[in-house]
């Protein structure tokens, strides 16, 4: 049986990618932030999952404005990167796994869950980010990649309520693939920022620090936080963490956090990943 | 959180919460509130539909050959899209909250920067009317406390 055995919630802030491609993760100003990523890679590196469900969002690259899904299930043998405007990031393709991927469409449809299926799809930073930051600079990435990509670009992103029960639906439909696997599942975005605006530049550690406390003491409260509560007291991107709640609904209901660290700034943004390991 | 048992009464709840004024039965957010929020222009679907061929011109400029063709002419290269004339001329004049306002999505108008040789930080420094070195400093010393953004009434008097 397939098993999801931990969450990890992180930032995808672009210019994290792009310190490491230029080398200037030695920097003053980068070097407190991949001192503290530094256990999270380990454990990653220990853990050594066989896939990894990646929930991030893409920011106007593989999706314009033509079509806009909600939620957007990556079935492709492979993902290439994106140019996003100044270059495709020198990173490793994503290798996707279909066959588990189409499981899960068929597993999440008739849970309810309208899913949008995409054979074909280029990846941004949303993932790579990610990626760089738990796996570092791996000639090829270590495993397969399932990439679930929602939309927090145009308002109303979905609620927070309705991706954590996404996220347990996710659970189920990994649980019911007959093959023995270790299944990593990510929570992209956030934390607190907006980058847009005479009101760029916000930053709510306050609002971080109890979503993080949340995580694995109180989802009931993080599940109701609502769209302006994001919008008033978080910024206007920091809506992204919805997709933090998809990850911790695919853990169950018992977690331990194994790790976490914070970090303002990272350009515009404040910085925060979590580890969660799911406990049977 | 159990799944099936606790889904109605969440549910519920989550309704009730986002409730504005007694009447709304929905899940709508409706955009008055959106507004509230200063210094912000929330991309919800009103502005998106506003803003749809001006961000398709910005999504174009994700090609290399646009990038030129557009940084050759701008003004001819901007009126294949059907952009309105107002649109296009923030678009020229790099009107960046100009652009917010007429349904622009930050991340669009992100490659009208890097179109440009800017960075993204640089975009959002001259957005909040900051040099942006004082950006940069701002976010060293902890970022913008929401305390006195949070809404409009709130901001009263203070910009």
């Amino acid at each position: 049986m397939a098993r999801i055995i931990a969450g990890v919630g992180t930032s995808h802030t672009p210019a994290i990618g792009a310190a490491v491609d230029n080398g200037k993760a030695s920097e003053p100003y980068w070097v407190p932030l991949f001192k503290g990523y530094e256990p999270a890679k380990k454990w990653m590196a220990e853990t050594k999952p066989d896939v990894v469900i990646m929930v991030y969002n893409d920011h106007v690259n593989a999706f314009d404005f033509k079509i806009i899904p909600t939620f957007g299930l990556g079935c492709a043998d492979e993902f290439k990167i994106a140019d996003e405007g100044w270059g495709a990031r020198p990173v490793p393709v994503v290798k996707g796994y279909p066959e588990l991927a189409s499981h899960m469409i068929q597993s999440l449809v008739l849970d309810e869950f309208d899913m949008t299926i995409v054979n074909e799809m280029q990846v941004d930073h949303g993932l790579t980010t990610p990626m760089t930051l738990l796996f570092g600079q791996p000639k090829a990435w270590p495993c397969r990649v399932i990439p679930l990509a929602v939309n927090v670009i145009q308002y109303p992103a979905p609620t927070g309520h309705r991706c954590y029960m996404l996220g347990e639906a996710i659970r189920k439909a990994v649980e019911s693939w007959d093959e023995d696997l270790k299944v990593v599942i990510f929570g992209t975005g956030g934390m607190s920022h907006q980058i847009q605006g005479p009101r760029a530049g916000l930053v709510n550690t306050e609002f971080d620090t109890a979503f993080l406390d949340g995580l694995s003491k109180d989802t009931e409260r993080l599940v109701r936080i609502s769209p302006m509560e994001y919008l008033r007291d978080a910024g206007a991107e920091a809506i992204e963490l919805v997709m933090w709640l998809i990850m911790r609904g695919a853990l169950g209901d018992s977690v331990k956090e194994a790790y976490r660290f914070y970090h303002v700034p990272a350009s515009s943004t404040a910085v925060g990943t979590i580890i969660l390991e799911s406990r049977p | 959180m159990r799944n099936s048992d606790s889904r109605g009464k969440i549910w519920a709840a989550l309704r009730a919460r986002l409730r504005i004024d007694g009447k709304d039965d929905g899940m709508t957010q409706k955009i008055e509130d959106y507004e509230d929020i200063p210094g912000t222009w929330v991309f919800d679907a009103q502005r998106a539909r506003i803003g749809y061929r001006l961000n398709e011109f910005l999504y174009s400029l994700m090609k290399a050959e646009n990038r030129k063709e557009f940084l050759a002419d701008e003004r001819s290269y901007t009126m294949k899209f059907g952009m309105t004339d107002e649109q296009r001329e923030a678009v020229l004049n790099r009107h960046w909250n100009k652009l917010l306002e007429l349904g622009g999505v930050s991340y669009a108008l992100a490659k009208l920067a890097f179109t440009d040789g800017k960075s993204y930080q640089f975009m959002a420094s001259q957005m909040t009317g900051m040099a942006e070195k004082d950006y940069v400093a701002m976010m060293l010393a902890g970022g913008r406390s929401p305390d006195g953004w949070r809404s409009k009434s709130e901001r009263k008097g203070k910009d």
